[in-house]
């Protein structure tokens, strides 16, 4: 049995990373080309969950949900740029902090006060509803594949975004240095909003990805916001490769630790003192790892900013 | 200078307000709400002012000093389930933890710089937040009852409500007095030059690393106080205290009052407790012209109103409410 749990785990940790890495992906760029933190980044994720649930009830699809839903993802992370967050880029990372906090504060009481407070469910998709075989014994859900493949599918998009065009070269040039992109004649600030607009719009395509599968429910983005943080914080700020990587890593750690901690720990310790301390090591295992990796290379494992 | 002597008023005034507060609360007919209410304002006050230590002094951006109540919380706690419960055992043991975990995270932490520094708070604060979570035998998630206020040598007279606002106000206006040294002394000098320039501080031969860590232990410790004020105040314990979300809340106290200035971390905190406690009365009754869904709607949801006071805040309000006054003061 070990072998196959262990098998749905690793897909569920992999599932996981990726879901995390399509938000840490916008966060790192917004973070490393603009020098911006974006506590609201969550909420980003949690409006993209809320429009294909609005969306999909509308339509009564889900595809036809989702598509609507990018767009209108988009264009919120556009009008949030314009209203609020240009006015921070020359500010301090305390005053962004503090304002995107507010932004916060009032999306999660927005949607209570749109949607209500209650979850709400999005249904899976028919197509893609049910489960496989992948190997002997193995049962896994056809949904959770299609988030990993979707996941993957967008990863490959940005690396030949970001490493094989015009844009994705401004923006790694960005990332490394800004003030000398700007300097070499590069419009800066609508740089900064294509990049503050797509990663709003890769947010709420994570969030729109795991409404079927999580409650859709206010505050909703407010913990794997923190996950996304320590993601490119470990991965190096400003970094899409540091992302990915670290996304991964989390995702497992995280999904493996919490079933197989308690299991590990039952080898040294009797059998209730290792579920005790299996439990309460498995949720802090990320931060631990993340302040590992911040004792020994204080700025990430892939720093782009020299 | 007379616009020197006139910003010493305001602490002075300050604390006038909190010493004459239960007489008035007496006459208000509603005096253990009131008390309540300012016994967190001062506790908050506490806390606040700990955090502008190393925030508004060394440009430290802590984002995990909630755990530091939860250390003081925890201790108080922990300690009367085991039966000791007098405050002479526990703020002590809660003292010496905060400093502890202070000093430990506060080495490691003050190895990164900037941004890093803020995430790295952060994760050492969600540890603890997840091992109080996970904590059964002192009731997990759900947090603990305690059974009674602590004991001061063996007397019980914080179970009066005034005689606990007295000794919350005494603790706040000895942290303030503690702290006012600290920044005036040559090491509150020192932690300013780093905060200033850390590159010239060194040149000249400090070694900013240990004012900062001394810094951030004496701000530990200090919220962990405030802490064990807040396990008494509430008489309940609960990883709630130590959420992110809470050390958002103390950063937001000490830029709304004003950076660096201590008594402006206690009006930080007491202008947000009391929008928290009045925002959704407010609302009621501005909300008159609404239908009664619209205004029942826009009640529940205050923090609807707050988000945006607090980006106006940051976006107009530089300094915070003591940089108001200043401004005011300007001749």
């Amino acid at each position: 049995m070990t072998a196959t749990f262990f098998a749905i785990q690793a897909l569920n940790g992999l599932q996981f990373g990726l879901i995390l890495f399509l938000i840490a992906a916008g966060l790192t760029l917004v973070f490393g080309v603009m020098d911006f933190i974006n506590l609201a980044h969550g909420v980003q994720y949690m409006v993209g969950a809320y429009l294909v649930a609005a969306f999909s009830a509308w339509t009564g699809s889900f595809g036809w949900g989702l598509i609507l839903a990018l767009p209108t993802a988009l264009a919120f992370g556009l009008l949030l740029e314009i209203l609020i967050f240009r006015h921070l880029y020359d500010r301090d990372h305390l005053d962004q902090v503090l304002a995107t906090f507010g932004v916060i504060l009032f999306l999660n009481q927005g949607v209570k006060f749109v949607w209500g407070a209650a979850p709400l469910s999005v249904p899976v998709p028919e197509i893609l509803s049910g489960s496989v075989v992948i190997m002997d014994g193995l049962l896994y859900p056809v949904y959770r594949i299609a988030i990993i493949a979707a996941g993957l599918l967008v990863a490959a998009l940005l690396y030949v975004v970001v490493s094989h065009t015009r844009v994705g070269m401004l923006v790694r040039a960005g990332a490394s240095n800004a003030p000398m992109v700007s300097a070499l004649g590069v419009n800066i600030r609508r740089l900064f909003m294509i990049v503050f607009g797509f990663g709003a719009m890769l947010a709420g395509f994570a969030g729109a990805m795991v409404a079927p599968i999580l409650s859709v429910q206010p505050g909703m983005g407010d913990n794997i916001l923190i996950l996304a943080f320590v993601v490119i914080v470990i991965g190096g700020i400003g970094s899409i490769r540091g992302a990915f990587l670290a996304a991964l890593l989390i995702g497992l750690v995280d999904t493996l630790g919490r079933s197989f901690a308690p299991n590990l720990l039952r080898l040294v310790l009797d059998p209730s003192a290792a579920s005790q301390t299996g439990r309460a090591l498995a949720p802090m295992l990320i931060y631990i790892f993340m302040a590992a990796v911040l004792f020994f290379r204080p700025s990430g494992l892939f720093p782009a900013k020299r | 200078m007379p616009t020197a002597a006139r910003l010493d008023l305001v602490p002075v005034a300050i604390f006038a307000v909190f010493a004459a507060a239960p007489f008035l609360a007496s006459a208000s007919g509603a005096e253990g709400y009131v008390l309540s209410l300012l016994t967190r304002v001062m506790i908050f006050g506490i806390a606040a002012m700990a955090l502008d230590l190393i925030l508004g002094y060394g440009a430290l951006v802590s984002f995990g000093h909630a755990a530091f109540f939860g250390i003081g919380a925890y201790a108080v706690g922990i300690l009367a389930s085991h039966g000791v419960e007098d405050a002479l055992v526990q703020v002590p043991v809660a003292l010496a933890a905060s400093a502890f975990f202070a000093a430990v995270t506060g080495a490691i932490s003050l190895r990164t710089k900037g941004v890093y520094f803020i995430m790295i708070t952060l994760a050492f604060a969600q540890m603890l937040y997840f091992l109080a979570s996970s904590l059964a035998a002192y009731g997990g998630d759900d947090g603990l009852t305690l059974p009674a206020r602590s004991l001061v040598a063996g007397s019980d007279f914080l179970e009066n409500d005034y005689a606990l606002y007295g000794a919350t106000l005494a603790c706040l206006l000895g942290a303030y007095i503690l702290l006012r040294a600290v920044v005036a002394s040559r090491f509150g000098r020192v932690l300013r030059g780093t905060k200033e320039n850390i590159t010239r501080m060194e040149a000249i031969g400090f070694q900013p690393f240990s004012f900062q860590l001394t810094a951030y232990v004496i701000s530990g410790m200090i919220a962990g106080l405030a802490g064990c004020l807040l396990a008494n105040q509430a008489e309940f314990v609960s990883p709630a205290f130590m959420t992110w979300q809470r050390s958002g809340e103390l950063i937001f106290m000490v830029v709304l009052g004003g950076l660096g200035s201590l008594h402006g971390a206690i009006i930080g905190a007491a202008a947000f407790l009391l929008m928290e406690e009045f925002l959704p009365e407010i609302l009621h009754a501005a909300g008159f012209f609404l239908n009664d869904d619209l205004r029942w709607r826009l009640t529940e949801n205050w923090q609807m109103v707050f988000g945006p006071i607090l980006i106006l805040i940051v976006l107009f309000a530089r300094g915070g409410i003591v940089g108001l006054l200043r401004r005011g003061h300007h001749d």
